[in-house]
């Protein structure tokens, strides 16, 4: 006769009791881990008992089994609600003591910002472009050619002295600063195919002393559209869809009769603005007109097949526009942080 | 251009109530730009009174006053003080009383004054705007007045007018005169003009030519009687036109004999005159002036008799001299156009007149002068000499050819009017009054480019409002302009005309379809994404200035030939800037004294790098109306110098601020070197650095910056002596590149690969090199040696020190190796470490650290 087996209903509660009563003794996860192996571990009662097994006859075998296995599987359950408990209760701990002062959190990043008149010009060119209008671009120094002559100012023209226009030396260079963005567009008909739809954001320049309101070195847009069959109604649409996209949907449009060596037609366009500090009224934005048929002809192009308009306004002016608070020109051009910071990435 | 409404009113029909802003939106609607409005800024009640008596009272300052009973038109006399001794009893004068207000404004009230009550103020000619007399008061016997006592002196005065300035356009000459105006107001409203031109009577003509041309026909009943010898005739003789440009093409003359030139203007012509802001002088100069305002033909009166012989309209001769009217000596220049006698010069033509003949409280007998310059010759003069006048002003714009003799005519007038003379019949004129040529206007072209719906009516009114005659052609209409509008020269002039008189609001709005675009170009989107990630990483953006100084040039790098400024502003610095950092400088420099201590700026800007190659050509400027050769715009545009784009940035003071926690980080070569990094990344390429020595930087703190082989620009810290020179704190980044080389040399497209998602292994080395071995030389070489299998390699630490031997360091590199089809295994991660392990021992003589 074999030896009786130790598997004992008795011997199998009294480890799994053992073992429980450990587990739920346990106050850290470092414990329960201890208890763990103490009692379910190689070399503990349940793990002894559990070894039995194979000594046990075959046909007590499958209840040995079951009551070995039922004790390893409430033990094995035990510690998991435990380690649950305990992991809790620890993790709580560590966030209480990890927890932070938000308001206080060091910052390892600091804003920076762009420019408000780039941001503007940007911005414009995305309106442009939504049109399917493209960007153009041309020197800042730039030969009088493309300056005056190819957009018809008479040799005379006052804006041709030296009180008006920047020079280079020697001035037999005909080299000046660009006193305007159009040479970009005559640049842009010579270079493209017709029909052509363009805006030229950028730097322009001229002889005035920086004060509130003037600065030497300024920003410009300017646009021109040559197509068969333009008129001044679609410069009147262009505007007024232009104009809605910078100052609202109220914004509107009006035209005055005016003069500019370039246009024929030219007129004044005033912007409507409706919250104006001291009331609603009109305010000068820029110029334009039907592109002088010398100019086309200055680009090579039959003013009798193909016209068009052109405009141009002030960057500088625009933004003020926009933000009514601007009120001295020095604050764009200084470079005070402050300026572009209150902007940031927004304009 | 100054607009007295009552001088209005006299050629156009305007409303009583027509108040000044209802003027002006008028004038804004036909092109007409407003700027301000003027007035005597006078209040009554302002009256004339009579001094009934006065007693001198000397004053303890030694001052004398009069204490006056003055008659103001009341029951009984008034007591005034008054300063001024230049009158008697019995003279008119002008008396603010109570409760009335002088420009300032100065409200006027009884006031105790050197022991009485003033009950008002006896006025000067300065007090009430009418000139700058103010030695003593306004007796109206000087202005050949004698109104009752009591009568309001504003209206007796013409003080109660008022004027609004308005903006003329260059192209528009003719609206430098009421009457341009007045035509003008009659366009906006509708309202019926009087053209003054032809108000004024027809006298008798002659040509005043003293050979060559024959006389003009005569009017029949005048002609016999007047016939006579022209007492100054005229020759113009202009050998030397600018650009084809005769200097005079009309010269018209007439004579008034006997005027008295010391008799007043008349107060309502000073009036007139000070609200068109122009000085009253004398009565003959506020004639020529009066009439050029409302005639806008400038006129010029000479004192006949100092005239010597006949009069020839030349160019100046070498050397040539003149006293012009401000008895400033002028030395001429052979361009001048000048108005001569047999002596020599007596006018810079439509300029300014000379001292010789001007007119005198002597002169007897006067010659009027209306002349038509050349806009062109006139311009250049006035520039010349720094004398931009009324004159000026007008015929660089462009007179009225039609109107000079109307205005000699209407000067006369006035002569013989106002001072008494006799005129001379005659008119005397050189010149011709050039016929206009008629402008075909196809009937459909006004719509075609202006948009509008204009009728046909509506065009032939409009251009027929203006002065033009039209004429119906086959396909359209013929239309001469008037001879004031010049500038009209052909349809498209036409058709702003037509739109200006009919309206631009009835040009509607209708939105263009342009062909489908191509959306930004590839650097506008590169540039834009440099600016944006430098932004979003804590830089601010300025947009300096691109003027710099001489020290300037050479503050950073090698001293650039620069672009200088012909003609700087005053004080300005002169030279065009060939690097983005002295502005960068400068803005730092700005903000620092504003108290603004961290700072991380930059700049996306051109630079002007000078070819003097290419500015010493001498590009003859094609015409402007034509297309130029490919081989004129080749060498216009080789005439430009180069002008690329940089980027830079300037990093000074902490770049994380201390907090709690957190120690501060103080600005350095990092920083330029990060902000390299970021334009790379937004540009998708990758730069590496070179130890380099660059002006102005620290020499062991400055890196070259690369593409490839290809030097793009550099970074560094600025030289702690420099940073002081430039009152910067001692550690100040700073980096350039060149932005327009960085967009060709970046790469077009991307280059992806698929992702290896096998296990990696992940080893470290340590290898101890000299200690001027650069790290980033024993990361290439490794890198280069190791081979495919290595992904990714960084070095983690830089140690010196005990275990390592003296005078080299232990380089440690964290490792991480991957293949792309197996999972790697140790040994094969060993393999290829040893790899690059041999592989930096050749190239840089580094040994394994166990």
């Amino acid at each position: 006769m074999p030896d009786p087996t130790p598997i004992t209903e008795h011997a199998v509660t009294e480890a799994k009791d053992a073992a429980l009563a450990a587990l739920s003794a346990a106050s850290t996860l470092a414990e329960l881990k201890a208890a763990r192996s103490a009692h379910v571990g190689d070399g503990s009662p349940l793990a002894k008992l559990n070894g039995e097994l194979r000594n046990v006859p075959a046909d007590q075998k499958a209840a040995a089994g079951r009551l070995v296995g039922e004790s390893r599987a409430a033990v094995s359950r035990a510690f998991e609600a435990r380690e649950a408990e305990l992991s809790a209760v620890e993790e709580a701990a560590q966030l209480a003591e990890e927890a932070v002062d938000v308001t206080a959190v060091p910052r390892r990043w600091s804003p920076g910002a762009r420019h408000p008149l780039n941001l503007l010009m940007e911005q414009i060119g995305d309106i442009f472009i939504g049109m399917g209008w493209e960007v153009a671009e041309g020197p800042e120094l730039e030969n009088e050619w493309f300056n005056f002559d190819a957009l018809n100012t008479d040799a005379d023209h006052p804006a041709r002295s030296e009180q008006d226009t920047f020079f280079v030396e020697p001035m037999s260079s005909r080299l000046v600063l660009r006193s305007q963005t159009s040479p970009v567009q005559i640049r842009s008909l010579l270079s493209r195919e017709l029909p052509v739809y363009v805006v030229a954001p950028g730097k322009v320049f001229r002889k005035d002393e920086l004060d509130a309101t003037h600065t030497p070195v300024f920003h410009q847009v300017e646009g021109i559209a040559i197509d068969k069959g333009l008129t001044m109604a679609h410069l009147r649409g262009t505007l007024e869809h232009f104009a809605r996209l910078m100052f609202g949907q109220e914004a509107k449009i009006r035209l005055r009769p005016n003069f500019f060596p370039f246009t024929e037609p030219s007129a004044e366009m005033d912007v409507w603005q409706p919250h104006a500090k001291g009331g609603a009224r009109w305010i000068e934005w820029g110029g334009c007109g039907m592109v002088n048929r010398n100019v086309l002809r200055a680009a090579g192009i039959d003013p009798d097949e193909y016209q068009g308009f052109a405009f141009g306004m002030g960057i500088e002016r625009t933004l003020m526009f926009r933000n009514e608070q601007l009120k001295d020109m020095r604050d764009m051009v200084e470079g005070d942080i402050r300026f572009s910071q209150q902007f940031g990435m927004v304009v | 251009m100054r607009v007295p409404v009552s001088w209005l009113r006299e050629f156009v029909d305007a409303p009583k109530t027509l108040a000044p802003d209802e003027l002006h939106a008028a004038l804004v609607r036909v092109g007409l730009e407003e700027e301000a409005i003027h007035s005597f800024g006078l209040e009554g009640p302002i009256v004339v009174g009579q001094v009934l008596e006065f007693v001198d009272e000397p004053q303890s300052n030694g001052k004398t006053i009069r204490w006056c009973q003055v008659d103001v038109g009341e029951s009984e006399p008034r007591g005034i003080v008054c300063g001024a001794q230049n009158f008697v009893v019995g003279d008119k004068v002008v008396v603010t009383l109570p409760g009335s207000v002088l420009p300032g404004p100065f409200p006027i009230a009884a006031r105790k004054t050197y022991g009485h009550v003033s009950d008002g103020m006896i006025a000067s000619a300065r007090e009430l705007g009418l000139g700058d007399e103010h030695d003593g008061i306004l007796r109206l016997a000087e202005l050949g007045l004698d109104p009752e006592v009591g009568t309001d002196a504003l209206p007796l005065l013409g003080l109660d007018d008022w004027a609004v300035e308005v903006n003329i356009t260059p192209d528009r000459g003719y609206a430098l005169s009421i009457r341009g105006i007045a035509r003008e107001y009659s366009h906006a409203t509708g309202a019926t003009f009087r053209d003054p031109a032809l108000a004024v009577a027809p006298p008798s003509r002659r040509p005043s030519a003293s050979s060559g041309s024959e006389p003009a026909p005569l009017p029949e009943e005048r002609g016999a009687r007047l016939a006579g010898s022209n007492p100054v005739p005229v020759t113009l003789a202009d050998d030397a036109p600018i650009r084809g440009n005769q200097g005079c093409s009309l010269f018209v003359t007439r004579v008034v004999r006997d005027v008295d030139p010391t008799r007043p203007t008349p107060a309502w012509m000073i009036a007139r005159l000070a609200l068109a802001g122009i000085r009253s002088i004398s009565l003959v100069v506020d004639i020529s002036n009066y009439v050029m305002i409302e005639l806008g033909q400038p006129l010029h009166a000479y004192d006949l008799d100092a005239i010597r012989g006949g009069i020839v309209v030349r160019r100046a001769q070498k050397g040539e001299r003149i006293t012009t009217l401000d008895d400033h000596e002028r030395s001429l220049d052979p361009e001048d156009l000048l108005i001569t006698d047999d002596e020599g010069p007596i006018g810079i033509a439509g300029v300014m007149g000379g001292a010789r003949t001007e007119n005198s409280s002597s002169t007897r007998n006067v010659l009027i002068e209306a002349a038509n310059f050349d806009p062109v010759s006139i311009a250049r003069s006035a520039r010349r000499h720094r004398l931009p006048s009324e004159a000026s002003k007008r015929f660089e714009r462009g007179v009225d050819l039609a109107v000079a003799e109307p205005a000699a005519a209407r000067a006369a007038e006035l002569l013989v009017e106002l001072a008494g003379g006799v005129a001379d019949a005659h008119v005397w004129q050189v010149g011709t009054i050039s016929e206009r040529e008629a402008i075909a206007l196809p009937a459909e072209f006004v719509n075609s480019i202006i948009g509008a719906d204009f009728s046909d009516p509506e065009t032939v009114d409009s251009l027929s409002a203006i002065g033009a005659a039209v004429t119906a052609t086959s396909d359209g209409y013929s239309v001469v302009p008037p001879s004031w509008r010049p500038d009209l020269r052909d349809a498209a002039d036409l058709a702003e005309e037509v739109a200006r008189i009919v309206g631009y609001d009835r040009i509607p709005a209708v939105l263009p379809t342009a062909p489908p675009g191509r959306g930004l170009t590839r650097e506008q989107r590169l540039r834009r994404s440099v600016a944006q990630v430098l932004a979003a990483n804590g830089h601010t953006e300025v947009m300096a200035y691109p003027f710099v100084s001489e020290p300037q040039l050479s503050q950073f790098g090698e001293t650039a030939a620069a672009i200088e400024l012909a003609n700087p502003l005053d004080g300005a610095a002169p030279y065009l800037r060939t690097s983005l950092l002295p502005g960068l400088v400068t803005a730092a420099q700005r903000n620092l004294s504003r108290g603004l201590v961290d700072l991380s700026l930059f700049e996306l800007g051109t630079v002007f790098l000078p070819d003097a190659s290419a500015l010493a050509k001498r590009v003859a400027l094609p015409p402007g109306t034509q297309r130029p050769t490919d081989a004129q715009l080749a060498a216009l545009n080789d005439s430009i110098p180069l002008q690329p784009t940089r980027i830079a940035a300037l990093v000074l003071g902490d770049v994380i601020a201390k907090q709690p926690g957190q120690p501060a980080v103080v600005a350095g070569l990092a920083d330029a070197l990060a902000a390299v990094d970021m334009v790379a990344a937004a540009l998708g390429m990758t730069l590496t650095t070179r130890a380099a020595e660059v002006n102005g930087l620290h020499p062991g703190r400055t890196a070259a910056v690369f593409s490839g082989e290809v030097q793009v620009g550099f970074a560094g810290e600025v030289l702690p002596s420099l940073a002081l020179d430039l009152d910067l704190p001692k550690r100040v980044a700073v980096m350039e590149l060149d932005l327009s080389l960085l967009l060709d040399l970046a790469p077009r497209e991307v280059s992806s690969h698929p992702i290896a998602t096998l296990p990696a292994a992940t080893q470290d080395v340590s290898l101890v090199v000299a200690d001027a071995v650069t790290a980033g030389a024993v990361l290439a070489a490794f890198t280069a040696g190791a081979g495919e299998l290595l992904e990714h390699a960084r070095l983690v630490d830089d140690y010196r020190g005990s275990g390592v031997e003296p005078g080299t360091k232990s380089l440690t590199f964290a490792l991480r190796f991957r293949a792309p089809d197996r999972t790697l295994t140790a040994a094969e991660a060993t393999e290829a470490k040893l790899a690059g392990v041999a592989a930096a021992a050749k190239e840089c003589g580094a040994v394994i650290r166990d």
